[in-house]
């Protein structure tokens, strides 16, 4: 297949390959699954490379590419490994609604580290209590004379603790409701903000996930992002962007898994032959095959249709995360399948890919949710006479 | 402190399976086989850029060979270098590693002004490592090979030069020639940036008249050396260990010795 990428996107993948091949070997992978450690000398590497700046523009220090080019990386490391690409790609979830919606100030201020990989960055939106819903947040921040106090605990944040940079929802006025929340640029080490405890994972347990505990932390009014109150319109439009790359992550892993099963059902013999002679294998790797195409397609294509500036995008952004991952759980189990008992070792790498494809069901809004949203898309376009 | 880095383009030894070699011409076939920068030169290049962050200058990248080596040059531009010579001749073709020393030494002597000159140990494919060497006897100055570490202080250096089971440590001043080993560091990736900078770098070439050599020291005519004959040695069969007790080790030998008639 030819995905038709330009000069630059071919050289981010290429690049990126060549570092995920050489560096995120199985072993490596394996080693970072096994001890749940953060991946720091693979993200050192990422920095140096210049790939955390893929999607942010020149004058900020990145390449000026947008979610194409981070969705093209991601997919390669995710290929590698689930639990990697994810440390890398977070930084974007958290560094995004800066660049969507921070002032020029705050852009100069935060941008260039992040470009430059110097600084990681998180996005914390959930809380024990919210979810799905994550219009139920119950951290506060208190508008006191110019400054702000933030109260409350946010859960399961990807690379908490690990990042420097962080950006956090908060209830500012809880009687205006969805509009009654706002969004923080926090730094790490601010008096008033610690991590809870690192959570215990069933699959990408290279990636930190950790509570992020605010207690009277006191903040400036210029760490506000966008203005008080438009929280939720940052963190919606923020899974907007952010979508299409849990897509490619879960396209990377089931890439990897795809890869993997081909190159064992060609060399595992029974009944005197490969097991790959047989047609019930064959089938079963031309679905796997022809399934992550069809991700990669939809992938790229919502990738594409964002950086253009489309503006009406929630629908086929959930559709791009919505079915790669449930190809990726989906493939992930078939390869499983194609190794047989050995796919069920530790030994082998395909059981960790499919522990590492389950996240991408259920975070950036489980695969409910995204139906939930595709489906209002389509009956707000069917009320307004759209057919598209 | 300005440092001239020579590089060789050498096939990629991770398709050696598609290494041909030309029984008429005694020479590797190199189409279609994936070329890369020899892996030594790649630690020469992140120690001249490792010496350029610390000590400031400039890194220049020099190598000898067809037009396809502008690829290997620009490769390590997107590593960082800032500048990349190419001698690219007719002239200079069949060189052995006398007349490619001596093609490599003048055109760093039209260069000049260069305080380091840095080589990887040897390149793969032909092993010699003899070139670093040759450069510094034609330029008439100091050589330390196979050096593993470098540190530089007051235009003097002092390198540890890896030796079977032990190491030397030696001093001399700049300017000097060192080549490099594996164990000096690793080569970091090329940059995207590096890669953008590569691919709109000019690389500047070089033929005989430009660097002022003398026609009969170049090319297959400079070479006092010729390869009579290339061939794949036949695979030597596996030896075979014996195991146990001496005495038992010992009289299975002498069987075998029997077996073998040796006896
Ligand atoms: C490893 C990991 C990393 C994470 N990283 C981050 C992060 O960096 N930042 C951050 O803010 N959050 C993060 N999250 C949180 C993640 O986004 C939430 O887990 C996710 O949104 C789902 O919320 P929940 O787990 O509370 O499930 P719940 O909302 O409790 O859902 C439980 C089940 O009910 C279903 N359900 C709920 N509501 C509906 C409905 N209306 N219709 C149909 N079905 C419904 C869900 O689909 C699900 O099957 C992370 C989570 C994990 C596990």
């Amino acid at each position: 297949m030819d995905y038709l990428l330009n000069e630059t996107q071919k050289m981010v993948v290429d690049l990126t390959r060549k570092i995920a091949r050489e560096k995120i070997t199985p072993a490596v992978a394996a080693h970072y699954d096994e001890t749940e450690e953060f991946p720091w000398d693979i993200m050192k590497i990422l920095a140096d490379a210049g790939l955390f700046g893929v999607y942010i523009p020149e004058q900020y220090g990145g390449l000026g590419g947008g979610i194409f080019e981070l969705c093209l990386v991601t997919e390669e490391l995710s290929r590698a490994c689930g639990g990697i690409s994810i440390c890398y790609a977070a930084t974007a979830l958290g560094a995004y609604p800066i660049l969507m919606s921070g002032s020029e100030e705050q852009k100069k201020k935060y941008m260039p580290d992040i470009a430059a990989g110097k600084k990681l960055a998180a996005f914390g939106l959930t809380e024990p209590n919210a979810g799905s819903d994550a219009g139920g947040i119950q951290t506060t921040a208190r508008k006191e004379g110019d400054h702000y106090v933030i109260n409350g605990t946010k859960q399961w944040i990807t690379n908490g603790g690990e990042a420097e940079v962080y950006t956090i929802v908060a209830m500012t006025d809880r009687t205006k409701g969805a509009r009654g929340a706002t969004v923080f640029i926090l730094d790490k080490g601010m008096p008033g903000f610690e991590f809870g405890k690192k959570e215990k994972k069933m699959g990408i347990r290279a990636s930190a996930t950790r509570e992020l505990i605010f207690n009277d932390c006191k903040v400036s009014a210029d760490r506000v992002l966008g203005k008080e109150g438009m929280g939720f319109i940052i963190a919606m439009r923020n899974f907007d962007g952010s979508r299409p790359g849990v897509g490619a992550q879960a396209l990377g892993i089931a890439q990897g898994a795809l890869d993997d099963a081909i190159a064992y059902a060609r060399q595992r013999i029974q009944f005197g032959k490969p097991i790959i002679s047989f047609q019930a294998i064959q089938h079963m790797l031309a679905d796997m095959a022809t399934q992550v195409e069809a991700a990669r397609a939809l992938i790229y294509a919502t990738a594409r249709m964002i950086d253009a500036g489309v503006k009406d995008i929630a629908k086929e952004s959930c559709m791009s995360k919505l079915f790669p991952s449930d190809t990726a759980m989906k493939v992930t189990t078939d390869a499983v399948q194609i190794f047989g008992g050995y796919g069920y070792m530790r030994e082998y790498p395909v059981e960790k890919r499919m522990r590492d494809a389950k996240i991408t069901q259920i975070y950036e809004g489980t695969n409910q949710i995204q139906r939930n949203v595709i489906a209002l898309q389509l009956i707000k376009q069917s009320a307004k006479g759209q057919k598209d | 402190m300005n440092i001239i880095v020579c590089i060789k383009q050498v096939p990629d030894t991770a398709a050696i399976q598609l290494v041909r070699i030309n029984p008429q011409t005694n020479t590797l076939v190199r189409e279609g086989i994936p070329a890369i920068i020899n892996p030594f030169d790649e630690n020469a290049i992140e120690e001249g850029l490792r010496l350029r962050e610390k000590y400031g200058g400039e890194v220049t990248v020099l190598s000898m060979g067809p037009p396809q080596v502008e690829k290997a040059l620009k490769d390590a531009i997107a590593m960082g270098a800032d500048k990349a010579v190419l001698l690219c001749d007719r002239a200079f073709a069949g060189a052995d590693t006398l007349a490619t020393s001596y093609t490599l030494a003048c055109a760093i002597k039209k260069m000049g002004n260069y305080d380091l000159l840095l080589f990887g140990k040897q390149a793969i494919d032909g092993d010699t490592a003899q070139v670093g060497p040759g450069v510094a006897e034609h330029l008439g100055i100091p050589q330390v090979t196979f050096v593993r570490k470098i540190e530089i202080e007051n235009q003097t250096i002092r390198a540890e030069r890896t030796l079977e089971d032990s190491f030397e440590l030696v001093e001399a001043k700049l300017p000097i020639l060192v080549t490099v080993t594996k164990e000096m560091n690793t080569p970091r990736y090329p940059s995207l940036k590096g890669m953008m900078k590569a691919k709109a770098a000019q690389i500047t070439v070089w033929g005989l008249q430009d660097i002022d050599a003398d026609p009969n020291r170049v090319g297959l005519t400079g070479s006092t050396t010729q390869v009579i004959k290339i061939f794949t040695p036949e695979m030597r069969k596996k030896g075979e260990i014996l195991r146990g007790e001496p005495d038992q080790m010992a009289e299975a030998l002498v069987g075998k010795l029997r077996d073998s008639k040796v006896l």
